[in-house]
């Protein structure tokens, strides 16, 4: 029988793990797409994704349904990678060095098959890049990731960061502002 | 009208203006060139590639975190554990604080480090179920609940956030205290407050989190506490 998310999700609540099974299988790959882009590091994503399943099962209870079962479990892993990209925001700070996933993930910044003009053009972008992620606060990457990448509603963001809709907005600019400027050097995304 | 600024144009590219904003952008010749420009700008932001997962990724998943899940979920999340830890907490902060107090006291077999740690960990504690209860509060839907568990939970919080709050301030952790204030003010004002089945009430308590993003702060101050914790 093909449940429904929400008809799965009472289900899961009644106890029935087979059911929360299928929401799992259902919405994993999409869970980690996101936890990736926020954290950008592939071991981290899939440490999410345990994490989030593992938190939305313990919270079964609070699902009302108002909301697609999908939404709601979508800002359960925005705020699990929120709260991680914390931790290491943190670390980094004591640390005071850049982190290796942050090279990592400006490694990846290109196209998986690039031609060799948009290669030398990555390879521009991604040093350009660099300082100007390392500027932007964790409110303005979450929420340019969550916005630009993820195509999340500013009302939704401001949700998963508990903040009003307007500093979600000024966070969304104020990112676009900032990595507008570092590759302004790259003429089609200049100021 | 008078022109878009750049918040409205870069906003405006992602649909998230009124729609006063989108018929100027429309009609507005300048507006609309700068717009273009945003427009092109952001369409050219590098692509972030995410790894390839394949269609047996989902089952994977449920493998793995089949093993890690306890018979039935949890039906309320007010229950023991949240109330419990309230008292262990409120004992190892008293003790540890009277310490802070006296910091030239010396006890044997414990370091200063140890003594740290208790009470970052205690204070973490302490945050986390603080967010649990502003988060429930925030989402609490008038007349469908009593809030009866959220102000008995509030009392029995605001014991030991006073607690902490003096800690920190002898400790000279300034950011910390005036958080413990603000969070303060909010557990006082929940737990002598009404019942909360009137509608006006529970939005004036949710303004009032909602105010100086409180349970924003209350989450990175206690992600932050874990973790400094956690290093000790």
């Amino acid at each position: 029988m093909e449940w429904t998310d929400s008809a799965a999700a009472e289900q899961a609540r009644q106890g029935d793990q087979r059911a929360f099974g299928v929401l799992v299988e259902r919405h994993s790959r999409s869970v980690f797409r996101l936890a990736f882009r926020m954290t950008q590091n592939e071991q981290d994503a899939e440490d999410l994704v345990q994490e989030t399943f593992l938190k939305a099962y313990k919270q079964l209870h609070r699902f009302d349904g108002r909301s697609a079962f999908g939404t709601w479990l979508y800002r359960i892993a925005a705020n699990c990678s929120l709260d991680l990209i914390r931790a290491r925001k943190n670390r980094r700070e004591r640390q005071t060095t850049l982190t290796s996933e942050t090279t990592d993930w400006l490694d990846r910044v290109a196209a998986p098959d690039p031609s060799p003009e948009r290669l030398a053009r990555s390879g521009q972008v991604a040093s350009l890049l660099k300082p100007a992620l390392a500027q932007l606060t964790e409110l303005e990457r979450t929420a340019f990731v969550l916005r630009h990448y993820e195509g999340r509603g500013i009302e939704e963001i401001a949700g998963v960061l508990g903040v009003q809709t307007n500093a979600a907005k000024h966070s969304v600019f104020r990112a676009v502002q900032k990595l507008r400027r570092a590759l302004e050097p790259v003429a089609q995304v200049a100021p | 009208m008078t022109h878009l600024d750049e918040e409205q144009l870069t906003l405006a590219y992602y649909g998230e203006v009124d729609a006063e904003c989108m018929r100027h952008l429309e009609e507005c010749g300048e507006c609309r060139l700068r717009h273009e420009r945003i427009k092109t700008a952001l369409d050219n932001f590098p692509d972030f590639p995410v790894p390839e997962r394949n269609d047996a990724y989902g089952r994977e998943v449920w493998n793995r975190l089949l093993p890690q899940l306890a018979a039935k979920p949890r039906r309320s999340w007010l229950n023991w554990w949240t109330m419990t830890p309230v008292l262990a907490s409120l004992i190892a902060i008293a003790f540890f604080a009277g310490m802070l107090a006296q910091r030239n006291r010396q006890i044997p077999g414990i370091s200063a480090e140890a003594r740290e740690r208790v009470l970052l960990m205690a204070m973490s504690d302490h945050l986390e179920r603080s967010e649990i209860l502003l988060v429930e509060l925030a989402h609490a839907v008038p007349g469908e609940n009593e809030l009866k568990m959220e102000r008995a939970l509030a009392r029995s919080l605001v014991t030991e956030n006073r607690l902490l709050r003096e800690t920190a301030r002898s400790a000279g952790d300034e950011p910390r205290a005036a958080l413990l204030d603000d969070l303060e003010r909010v557990l006082v004002a929940v737990a002598n407050g009404p019942a909360g089945e009137n509608p006006a009430d529970l939005d004036a308590l949710k303004a009032r989190i909602q105010s100086n993003d409180l349970l924003f702060k209350v989450r990175v101050m206690s992600a932050n506490t874990l973790q400094e914790g956690r290093k000790l």
